[in-house]
Formats: structure tokens, C-alpha cells, sequence
């Protein structure tokens, strides 16, 4: 990837040099290749379960009474 | 409770009742394209949400996110490009803009508001997608068939294909409905295109241990001559669980897809086809999508750590064998002994017992399914 590229699809955030340093020594040796991508990978870890508790049925009342009739004429249910 | 939609939301594109009818009318008067049945089959299971939360075919945003970090512009683990090719004397009937019909044969399969037209560069779509731009790789080979142009944007469907397993076909909004009507709170998909053998079996068996329910989910599809055919599947499957699984415990249920052959990238769309269908668990095994040796044996297990917001947790496994020994199945990490005492479940060996008209031993596949194999004049497609 250019660097014009990556500026275009990466943006910068900051966090204190002591985490950074912590982040560096924590994540050596386990796969990592950066402090951004441990920090991406666990932001995204978190992001994802505060989104999980907000989320809604896909379903409508009305949808489940026709899902279930098909469902008994298949002999699932 | 199961799996929650990729993104959040089930997407629904099936056009019902008058506004159907009103739109079938109108269809007439758009530029229209023909596409593919793969393709058609795409369009399908975005309308059905089994690509959850695609609401159309990829616009450059989305492909070039997908490409360069297997993730949908909005951040959203995604890794494989769906994508409508048009070529470019097809894109010169119309614009951005424009609400489209699409085709499949004569019938109007869908509309589609064209967002975005874009070029794109086949090897590049290669290289990134399969790790490599080998022409002989199957996937690839149809990336450099597509045309030159790929169109994005919402769809909307007015006619399903046909489908001569309709009676096998749960959509996502069903199968959610009846994981919770079984009462699983855990639901385990499998995916697989074989009949089944006792490998297979374990592998399912060992999920089932510690999740309520297994969804096992046969692709149907176009395959390669040699392949099971995939009434022979379905008909292997139901006499597997009617003889040896708790019926409760197991759905059956087929999905229509072309596979990719993308090794690791096309496990991790398994999981989230699945995901949609309402599995909390995936199933990956050895060489999952694999072909060839383009792709290491279990490249498609490592992938997964790179998803900790895949939102379904993948079950990892060896490949299990018979061993004379152990007298079992049994698998690398628990079985102490040499390669002599193992059997292996190769798919050429259960063919050649097929194609003489022989049972494979059982220690291999269940008689009563070698039985219902064997009841087919023609197993394999020709």
C-alpha cells in the first residue's frame, strides 16, 4: 500500500507513551506487528460487544405465525 | 440465544404482494442486464439475508475495503467480494442513478438502483482474494472470465429461481425462528458438499457434546464431475440421522452457493453465511475451501484470530481417522500410533467402492448410508 493510500484509509489516534510502552512489551513474541494492530484488534473486540447488547429482533409477530406454519408443513416443528 | 444477524440487522429484499405486482409491470421499462446463475443465485441470498447486512452488490467502497482489509467499509469483517459484472457495451444503456431490471433467462429476477460503476483490476482481485493469480486456480479462472466493469447498489427481488430442493430450503428468518422454537441456545453449523462419512459423523458428534443443536447446512451448487450429486447428499444425510442422531439435536437444510475455492477468506464468509442463519458455533475443519495446495491445511483455522468481532466462534478440527489400534476414531492429538494401524477417510477411496458397486467397510461410512448411496444408478455427476 502507498503512503498516500494508507493516509487515505488509516487515521491516527493518540494514547499515552507509558500504555504504548506496555502495549509494546505485552505484545512481543505474540503475533502482533504492531502496538495499532493489538489496539485495533482489541477495540474492535470491545466495539463489537457494546453493539451486540443493542441489538433488535428480526422478526415481526406476524412473520413468525407464517415461519412457523411452513415450518410445521415441513415437519421441522 | 442464537447468533445475532452480521451488522445487526437480517436484510429482507423480497419484494411481496401488489407492490410485486406493480413493479413486475414497470420492470419492463428499464434497462435491463442478464445475469448468471451464480450470480442469480448471489442476488438470492442477498435478498434472503444470508449475506447479512449486504443490501446489493459491492460498490468500489466496499470492494476495495474487502480487498485490502477483508473488512466492509464500515469496519465489518467481510471477505469475500460480492460483485455484478456488466460489460461495458451492457453499462452504455445506462447511468448512476438509475433503477435497472435484472434477468435471469426471461424472467425478471430483480431491480437494482445503480450507485456506482466502476473498473477494476482482475489480478489484483486474484492475488488478493486467492493469494494467487494462477489462471489454473478454479476461482481465479472465473475472475478472469468476469467482464471489465462492476456495477454496485441496492437490489430488490421479484421472482426466486427455481429450486428443485425447495422442500430442504430454510432461510435465515426461519431457521432463527425454529433454533429457538428447539430450544438451543448454541447452535453449531456444518457446511460440507459430500456425502457423509464416519468422519464426518465425529466431528459433528464431538460439537453436539458441549452445543445444543447442529445445523447441517449441504451446499448446493454446480460441482466438478466426480462429486456426489446432491439428491445423493441429501438422501446420504437423512439416512445418517435417522439411524444414528438424536433428531431433536439436528436441522437438515441445504443453501444454494457457488463455491470460490478461497481457502481461508471463503471460511471465514462460511461462518458468516451461518452466523446469519443463527449459528453461535462454526464448524472448520482441514483445508476448508480449499483446492490444490494453494492454501496450507489449516490456513483456514489460523485466519480466524484475526476476526475477535466475527461475532461466531469457530470449532477447530483435525482430521479424525479409524485407527486399528485404538479400535476407534480418533485423531492426531489423542491417537499415539503409526500411520499403518490408520485408516483415513479419503474421499477417492469411498468413490472407487461406490463405482464397483461395493459398500466401503464400515469402520469408513455407516452401512445404512453406503445403502442409500448405492440405491442411486447414478451417484456421481457425469
Amino acid at each position: 500500500m502507498s503512503d498516500e493510500d494508507r493516509k487515505s484509509k488509516y487515521t491516527t489516534i493518540s494514547i499515552p507513551r507509558p500504555l504504548y510502552s506496555r502495549i509494546q512489551k505485552l505484545i512481543d513474541g505474540k503475533g502482533f506487528k504492531s502496538v495499532s494492530d493489538y489496539v485495533t484488534y482489541v477495540l474492535r473486540e470491545v466495539v463489537a460487544m457494546h453493539e451486540m447488547e443493542s441489538q433488535e429482533e428480526p422478526f415481526t409477530k406476524e412473520d413468525l405465525e407464517e415461519i412457523k406454519k411452513r415450518l410445521r408443513a415441513l415437519g421441522y416443528i | 440465544m442464537v447468533a445475532r444477524p452480521h451488522g445487526g440487522r437480517l436484510v429482507n429484499k423480497v419484494v411481496k404482494d401488489s407492490r410485486r405486482e406493480r413493479m413486475l409491470r414497470e420492470v419492463e421499462e428499464l434497462p435491463r442486464i442478464h445475469i448468471d446463475r451464480n450470480t442469480a443465485v448471489d442476488l438470492e441470498n442477498i435478498a434472503h439475508g444470508i449475506y447479512s447486512p449486504l443490501i446489493g452488490f459491492m460498490t468500489r467502497e466496499d470492494f476495495e475495503s474487502v480487498l485490502d482489509f477483508m473488512r466492509l467499509s464500515n469496519d465489518l469483517p467481510w471477505t469475500m467480494p460480492i460483485v455484478l459484472d456488466v460489460s461495458r457495451e451492457d453499462a452504455e444503456s445506462f447511468d448512476e442513478g438509475d433503477l435497472i431490471a435484472i434477468y435471469a433467462g426471461e424472467t425478471p429476477l430483480a431491480t437494482m438502483v445503480v450507485e456506482d460503476i466502476y473498473a477494476y483490476d482482475k489480478k489484483e482481485y486474484a492475488r488478493k482474494v486467492f493469494k494467487t493469480d494462477d489462471p489454473r486456480h478454479p476461482g481465479v479462472a472465473k475472475v478472469y472470465n468476469k467482464e471489465d466493469l462492476l456495477i454496485g447498489g441496492p437490489v430488490e427481488l421479484l421472482n426466486q429461481l427455481p429450486n428443485e430442493y425447495e422442500r430442504y430450503t430454510l432461510r435465515p428468518i426461519e431457521t432463527r425462528v425454529l433454533f429457538r422454537e428447539r430450544g438451543w441456545r448454541t447452535v453449531v453449523g456444518f457446511q460440507t458438499r459430500n456425502a457423509p462419512h464416519i468422519g464426518h459423523e465425529y466431528i459433528q458428534k464431538t460439537s453436539l457434546a458441549f452445543i445444543d443443536g447442529l445445523f447441517i447446512n449441504p451446499v448446493i451448487g454446480r460441482k466438478k464431475p466426480g462429486d456426489f450429486r446432491d439428491d445423493v447428499i441429501l438422501k446420504a444425510y437423512e439416512t445418517l440421522i435417522a439411524n444414528y442422531y438424536p433428531k431433536k439435536s439436528v436441522v437438515l437444510s441445504i443453501v444454494r452457493y457457488e463455491m470460490k475455492y478461497a481457502g481461508p477468506r471463503e471460511a471465514i464468509h462460511h461462518a458468516i453465511m451461518r452466523k446469519n442463519f443463527g449459528c453461535t458455533h462454526f464448524i472448520v475443519g482441514r483445508d476448508h475451501a480449499g483446492v490444490g495446495n494453494y492454501y496450507g491445511p489449516y490456513e483456514a483455522q489460523e485466519i480466524f484470530n484475526e476476526f475477535p468481532d466475527l461475532g461466531i466462534t469457530p470449532l477447530f478440527f483435525r482430521e479424525f481417522f479409524y485407527c486399528r489400534k485404538c479400535n476407534g476414531i480418533v485423531h492426531e492429538k489423542i491417537c499415539p500410533h503409526k500411520e499403518d494401524v490408520r485408516l483415513r477417510f479419503s474421499g477417492t477411496m469411498i468413490r472407487r467402492y461406490i463405482m464397483e458397486g461395493k459398500a466401503p467397510p464400515k469402520e469408513v461410512i455407516r452401512p445404512e448410508v453406503a445403502e442409500t448411496i448405492l440405491s442411486f444408478e447414478k451417484p456421481f455427476v457425469e
